[in-house]
């Protein structure tokens, strides 16, 4: 039986108190535990000392709709009652829907799901494994092994809702010892795989704010090879705004390519002001495809990761369109 | 890098679980996951593991009324929480409607994913007493069984699904 | 002698004997046990594929308070393997290492946390040695062999046989068609990891409990490496997790946990994580193969040549057998006059393979299948006719001198083509869906032992207490499979009594009587065989004393149900029982089952493939594929199983319906795939077991040939019903697709290339086309049995 390391466990009741815990040496957040407890298993954190859990600190749960239609998730959240709930948009829901497996979902929340560490098929292997490679740049070595040639982690963003989020141009919450503020979630991320989140380690994610979708339509897709538990190898997230035939704003995102969900401009660009045929979806994928270059670090192969880019996100964005 | 356990020196902390109905106060070690209380520290052994990754859902328990890996929540977390087991809800003498039903599909070969399966099936059956076989294939699609294809446990569940229909 | 049911215990869809325990989470696997002052067991695993040992220095850990011993290679020098031909394993690694995982150094602890940094803090300096990662590489790297010395030692085994004249017919020929096929090595995953537990007993004799498959073995090999008379050791089974082959092999952890028991003189559990499972493995072989069949215009076979080059990992393992298995069923599907197999297994730095549900045959049985498909459509053919047109006969003996009884493939063959509309469907489903078919054949029990002797393989004690309780001693280990209920059924059904009213005790040294186990499908067959003999022999007394204590004539006295029917007087079973066992003192009866001998010929390599009957199976699978992203959605699944006669429909039906998912989760996305020797993913995450959402339809069809020799006609399930289905899959791409993957998994990232390679004017295949650069030594002429001559 595999088991956790010898660690200490906190459990603050407060959002204060969670932030001084957390910013102690060794300390580490846990929120449902689903990501931190396996790589804690994997012994991937060797500097962790204490488990920080969030889960007596009250407050931090729940969906609600301000009267403007802004969505307002708690970090909290478990990622199954985010696919449940029927004030959340389809594309939320279907990107929480697609997240890992039933009893994960159950436990995992929203606010762990967003920060979740990026993976690897050189660090998220059991112990001996890893030793017996020589230790990659992520677990304290000298390079990369996905590609050498760079000191570089391209460890893999691997979270389903980030990609939805940044497509709904979402924002979070965070609150740390200075206060709180609020970020757009894209610029929550760095495409670095070693430090993929652009916040202090004791600043806790307390909400995500979802501005109103309106009119505008939107969806995720996932690529991964079982309907269930695996993470995803690509996601697709789009909110097209589309005025009788012609599209007036586009967003587009793509996760699981990169350590970071990464937004692909270019198509957006392309597709805003024009009718969506199939010509144009066409052009806009094939951009999406050029946009990414996925690497040999998670199943499948990343020819083929990259060649599923074009096709996930032409059949995104014509079912958008025909819906 | 090997994790080095002498940083962190080892203690226990106390914990109070509601377990199959009964209040159980116990000292546990912070490291220690609900599947390593269950089975070791109770002795209820109906809870199995096969990955203790959260990827093969033999581990399932509910807490809460909500099916959850036991092998990835820390006993400390389920402090309060009520929890229920494969022991918690029928025996042989006395068995749930789906351990009868599980029994009489073959829907156990080597019984390993058994009971996982049948609490992660009652939580859905709590919830939605009338499932269609799709809804039940896609509650169970977090369990792994080796053994039955699951085609005889999508039969089990729905059977009970389908007796309780009025 | 042909015994009938007509109790109506055999024939009916019961559940298992242990359902409600194991529902209700009471069943005690190995895990489950816990002893007082138990210890903890932990084992160190090498993190070189390939390295000498240079030192081991276990001061710090001994020193670890709450540690209770150390072992090293030194306390277990001898060496073991599971066959007598392949002793090359040692429970703890001497001088080298030779894959990632070996077993290195063993503690045992108060707990398991003090055990883990027990093991951490053990130190073992390596001098690493050229790694052999590939059977290229086992061929090309030759200075250090991982077993012994000599340049070709990397080459594990070699098999060379010729039967009848193959030149000749090659030469009678009107279409010769060759292909090369590699089939990926998978692992079992059966969800329980394997685990032991050990303690001496208050007579000071060493008791070991294992998720084993294989007791008796177990039981050899324990006292032969702690140099232990088997007397003074009891091994008992638990009930496994999941068998599938994965605990039919020895493993270091159960001997190290019965020598950390010696040591301490405390009860020592071990149990191993599921990297340790992907590590110990005795999965799947990696096979390459190279088909070269003749036909004659009509379809008819007139010679094949079937090379298969085998990675046989590590250490021998099963190997030897394994690798004669590529070869040697080939010839129970179809009639071919003249066979030349050559194979050759290879070690490599990498966990040992095994046998795995098929055991050898899956791998040749896809090749040959997707082979005929192929002839088929060069020959203008219909899949169906060119099977048919070389299908066995029941009762006739093959070219390498394998015996057929009982064959029901024919049967099977319509039964699916029927049920799926085979012949509508096939070359005519809308563009990207497709059908495919294959057919199968598996060995119900290997002919011959492990270990060569004369005694039974399998035997069963009966014993009537005056309660009327008849209780079964058999050593037979159920790994799911149900061989305890099996147990039950045939005594019951013999007797009149109900399955669930026996008792049966199993799968334990000190109590039950020999079975060598729960692997090639035997324990039906030869327990079953066992169970009926004593049945009949203890109804023979009982119907006896019935018959003298009421003067009756014995032909006036039967067993009725839970009755002895004498003249007109139905008297009960428990009084029965008391008047027998006042007639003859303790009612007991034994049965014992030792395969009929003449089912082999007398060549070397002859031993293996054998068996007193074989099941057979046919497959058609629809599939749904997208050519864009690759993936194959396997619609439904036709399944029909010659399976003799269902002793229980229903978990006959669990064996075919299990075998299916199996089947689909190697032929679409399981794969024991290395980064030079670094396993791909040792976890349940990155080894993909199809989840519910993977799993189709079955229609599970049921064959009944009533085999002459089998338990009331009964031959195996366990096994069988996986081989048809990855050929029959890939047929059905290439039906869909118009592409043929000629590799196992089908994975989509292939799919796509040999939709690729069709676009650039290609035949629009994915598949291997080079051999190793071995050479086979010429072929040993075996004679074909006198009626093929
Ligand atoms: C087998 C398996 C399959 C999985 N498949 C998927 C998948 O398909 N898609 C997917 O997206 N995920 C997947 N996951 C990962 C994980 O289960 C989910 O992402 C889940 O939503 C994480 O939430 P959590 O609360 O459990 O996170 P935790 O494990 O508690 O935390 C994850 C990380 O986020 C940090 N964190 C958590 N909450 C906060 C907060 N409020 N503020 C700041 N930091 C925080 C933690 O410190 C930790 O580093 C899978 C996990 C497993 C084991
Ligand atoms: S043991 Fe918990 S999911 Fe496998
Ligand atoms: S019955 Fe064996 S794993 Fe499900």
């Amino acid at each position: 039986m595999l088991r956790l390391p010898v660690l200490r466990h906190a459990a603050p009741t407060s959002l204060d108190e969670a932030i001084a815990r957390l910013s102690e040496d060794g300390a580490m957040l846990a929120a449902g535990g689903t990501d931190l407890v396996p790589n804690l298993k994997r012994r991937q954190y060797p500097e962790a000392k204490t488990i920080v859990s969030l889960r007596r600190v009250t407050g931090l749960d729940g969906v609600s709709v301000d009267d403007d239609g802004t969505l307002r998730i708690g970090a909290m959240t478990t990622v199954a009652r985010l696919a449940d709930d029927g004030a959340v948009p389809e594309v939320l829901r279907e990107a929480a829907g697609a997240v890992a497996s039933p009893q994960l979902r159950n436990r995992g929340t929203v606010g762990g799901n967003l920060c979740v560490d990026t993976r690897c098929h050189w660090l998220n292997v059991p112990e001996t494994w890893r030793e017996a490679a020589e230790p990659c740049l992520k677990a304290g070595g000298e390079m990369c092994w996905v590609a050498p040639a760079k000191k570089v982690c391209w460890a893999v963003s691997s979270s389903d809702l980030a990609p939805a989020m940044v497509a709904l141009d979402a924002s979070v919450r965070l609150a740390g010892p200075d206060g709180e503020r609020t970020t757009p979630v894209a610029e929550l991320y760095r495409d670095d795989g070693m430090d993929h989140l652009a916040k202090a380690p004791n600043e806790i994610l307390v909400e995500v704010i979802v501005p109103p979708l309106g009119e505008r339509r939107a969806g995720y897709r996932k690529l991964r090879r079982r309907g269930s538990i695996d993470f995803p190898i690509l996601g697709v997230a789009a909110v097209l705004e589309i005025d009788g035939d012609v599209c007036t704003d586009a967003r587009l995102v793509l996760g699981a390519v990169a350590s970071a969900p990464v937004r692909v401009t270019a198509a957006e660009d392309l597709l805003t002001g024009r009718a969506l045929d199939a010509n144009v979806i066409q052009e806009a994928a094939e951009l999406a495809g050029k946009a990414v270059r996925p690497m040999s670090n998670t199943d499948l192969t990343s020819r083929y990761r990259k060649k599923m880019v074009p096709v996930f996100v032409r059949r995104l964005l014509r079912d958008l369109v025909d819906a | 890098m090997r994790y080095d356990a002498d940083m962190v020196e080892p203690q226990v902390e106390p914990v109070r679980l509601e377990v199959n109905g009964i209040e159980r106060r116990l000292f546990v070690a912070p490291h220690r996951t609900l599947l390593e209380t269950l089975r070791e520290d109770l002795g209820l052994t109906g809870t199995k593991h096969g990955c203790e990754l959260g990827e093969c859902g033999a581990c399932t328990v509910l807490v809460d009324g909500v099916a959850v890996l036991s092998c990835l929540a820390l006993t400390l977390d389920a402090d309060g929480a009520e929890i229920v087991t494969i022991e918690g809800i029928g025996s042989v003498s006395h068995p749930h409607p789906l351990q009868r039903s599980f029994a009489d599909h073959g829907a156990a070969q080597c019984g390993y994913c058994t009971p996982a399966m049948i609490l992660t099936a009652k939580a859905l059956l709590d919830r939605d007493p009338h499932p269609t076989d799709r809804e039940i294939t896609e509650a169970i699609a977090g369990n792994m069984c080796r053994c039955t294809g699951y085609l005889p446990i999508v039969r089990a569940i729905a059977a009970v699904a389908a007796e309780d229909r009025p | 002698m042909r015994i009938d049911p007509h109790h109506g215990v055999v024939g009916r869809a019961a559940p298992r004997t242990d359902a409600l325990a194991q529902a209700s989470g009471g069943l005690v696997y190995v895990d489950d046990l816990s002893y007082p002052s138990m210890l903890h067991g932990k084992i160190l695993r090498s993190p070189q594929a390939h390295a000498r040992i240079v030192s081991i220095d276990t001061s710090a850990a001994a020193a670890l308070p709450g540690v209770h011993a150390v072992l090293t290679g030194a306390d277990l020098p001898i060496a073991y393997g599971l066959l007598p031909v392949a002793q090359d394993e040692h429970a703890l690694a001497i001088d080298k290492v030779r894959q990632v995982g070996d077993a290195v150094a063993a503690v045992a602890a108060d707990d398991p946390d003090i055990a883990q940094r027990a093991v951490e803090l053990i130190d073992v300096v390596y001098e690493p040695l050229p790694v052999v990662a590939t059977m290229n590489d086992a061929v090309e790297i030759v200075d250090e062999p991982i077993h012994g010395d000599g340049p070709r030692n990397n080459r594990h085994r070699e098999v060379s046989l010729d039967f009848g004249d193959v030149d000749a017919g090659f030469d009678r020929a009107d279409h010769i068609r060759e292909d090369v096929f590699f089939y990926q090595g998978n692992n079992h995953a059966a969800l329980e990891p394997h685990g032991a537990v050990a303690l001496v007993e208050d007579d000071g004799r060493l008791h070991l409990w294992s998720a084993t498959q294989v007791p008796h073995y177990l039981h050899r090999i324990v006292a032969k490496v702690l140099e232990i008379p088997e007397h003074r050791i009891r091994v008992t089974a638990n009930p496994t997790g999941g068998g599938f082959g994965a605990k039919t092999d020895v493993f270091a952890h159960e001997l190290v946990a019965a020598k950390l028991a010696l040591a301490t003189g405390r009860p020592v559990k071990l149990i191993l994580t599921r990297e340790e499972v992907f590590y110990a493995h005795r999965g799947r072989h990696p096979v390459l193969m190279w088909i070269r069949t003749g036909f004659t215009g009509a379809g008819e076979i007139t010679a094949m040549w079937f090379r298969t080059y085998v990675d046989g990992g590590a250490y021998g393992s099963y190997g030897p057998a394994s690798l004669l298995y590529t070869g040697q069923l080939q010839t129970t599907t179809y009639r071919i006059p003249a066979y030349r197999f050559q194979g050759v297994r290879f070690f490599t730095n990498k966990p040992a393979c095994g046998p795995k549900r098929g055991h050898g045959t899956p791998q040749p049985r896809f090749g040959l299948e997707v082979h005929l498909d192929k002839a088929a459509e060069d020959l203008g053919l219909d899949p169906v006719t060119i099977r048919e047109r070389n299908l066995v006969h029941p009762f006739s003996t093959t070219v390498n001198h394998l015996r057929i009884t009982s064959c029901g493939l024919a049967d099977c063959i319509e039964r699916v083509v029927e049920a799926s509309e085979f012949r509508a469907k096939h070359r005519n489903l809308p563009p990207n869906r497709g059908i495919g078919l294959a057919v199968g054949a598996y060995m119900s029990g290997a002919g011959l032992p492990i270990y060569f002797n004369d005694m039974p393989q399998s035997e069963v004690l009966l014993k009537v207490d005056r309660g009327g309780l008849v209780t079964v001693y058999s050593m037979a280990a159920d790994c799911g499979q149900g061989s305890t209920t099996m147990l039950a059924t045939v005594v019951g059904e013999a007797l009149g009594l109900d399955a669930a009213d026996l008792a049966v005790v199993t799968a334990d040294t000190d109590l039950t009587p020999i079975d060598l186990g729960s692997y090639s499908s035997r324990v039906t067959f030869m327990a079953g065989n066992a169970a009926l003999e004593a049945a009949m022999k203890l109804a023979d007394l009982i119907l006896t004393a019935v018959a003298d204590e009421l003067e009756l004539d014995t032909d006036d006295v039967r067993l009725g149900r839970g009755v002895v029917l004498a003249g007109d007087r139905e008297i009960p079973w428990p009084d029965a029982v008391r008047m027998a066992e006042a007639r003859w003192g303790l009612l007991t009866a034994a049965g014992s089952y030792k395969p009929p001998k003449g089912i082999r010929g007398d060549y070397k390599g002859a031993g293996v493939g054998p068996s007193p009957a074989y099941s057979y199976s046919a497959c058609v699978a629809e599939v749904d594929c997208d050519p864009e992203t690759g993936f194959v959605a396997v619609e439904q699944v036709w399944l029909a199983h010659d399976i003799g006669r269902a002793i229980n429909p229903l978990l006959v039906r669990g064996q075919i319906e299990g075998s299916v998912h199996m089947a689909l989760g190697e032929t679409l996305m399981e794969e024991q795939a290395f980064r030079g020797a670094l396993h791909d993913g040792p976890s349940l995450l990155d080894y993909k077991i199809p989840t519910a959402l993977e799993m189709p339809p079955v229609e599970a069809i049921l064959v009944e040939s009533i085999d002459p020799e089998g338990p009331f006609g009964a031959k195996e399930v366990g096994q069988g019903p996986l081989l048809p289905v990855m050929p029959a899959v890939a047929n059905a791409v290439h039906d869909a697709l118009g592409i043929r993957v000629d590799e196992i998994p089908l994975r989509p990232d292939k799919i796509l290339a040999a939709l690729r390679d069709r676009e650039r004017d290609g035949q629009g295949r994915y598949g291997p086309t080079d051999l190793p650069a071995y050479e086979f030594r010429p072929p040993l002429p075996v004679d074909p049995p006198p009626e093929l001559r």
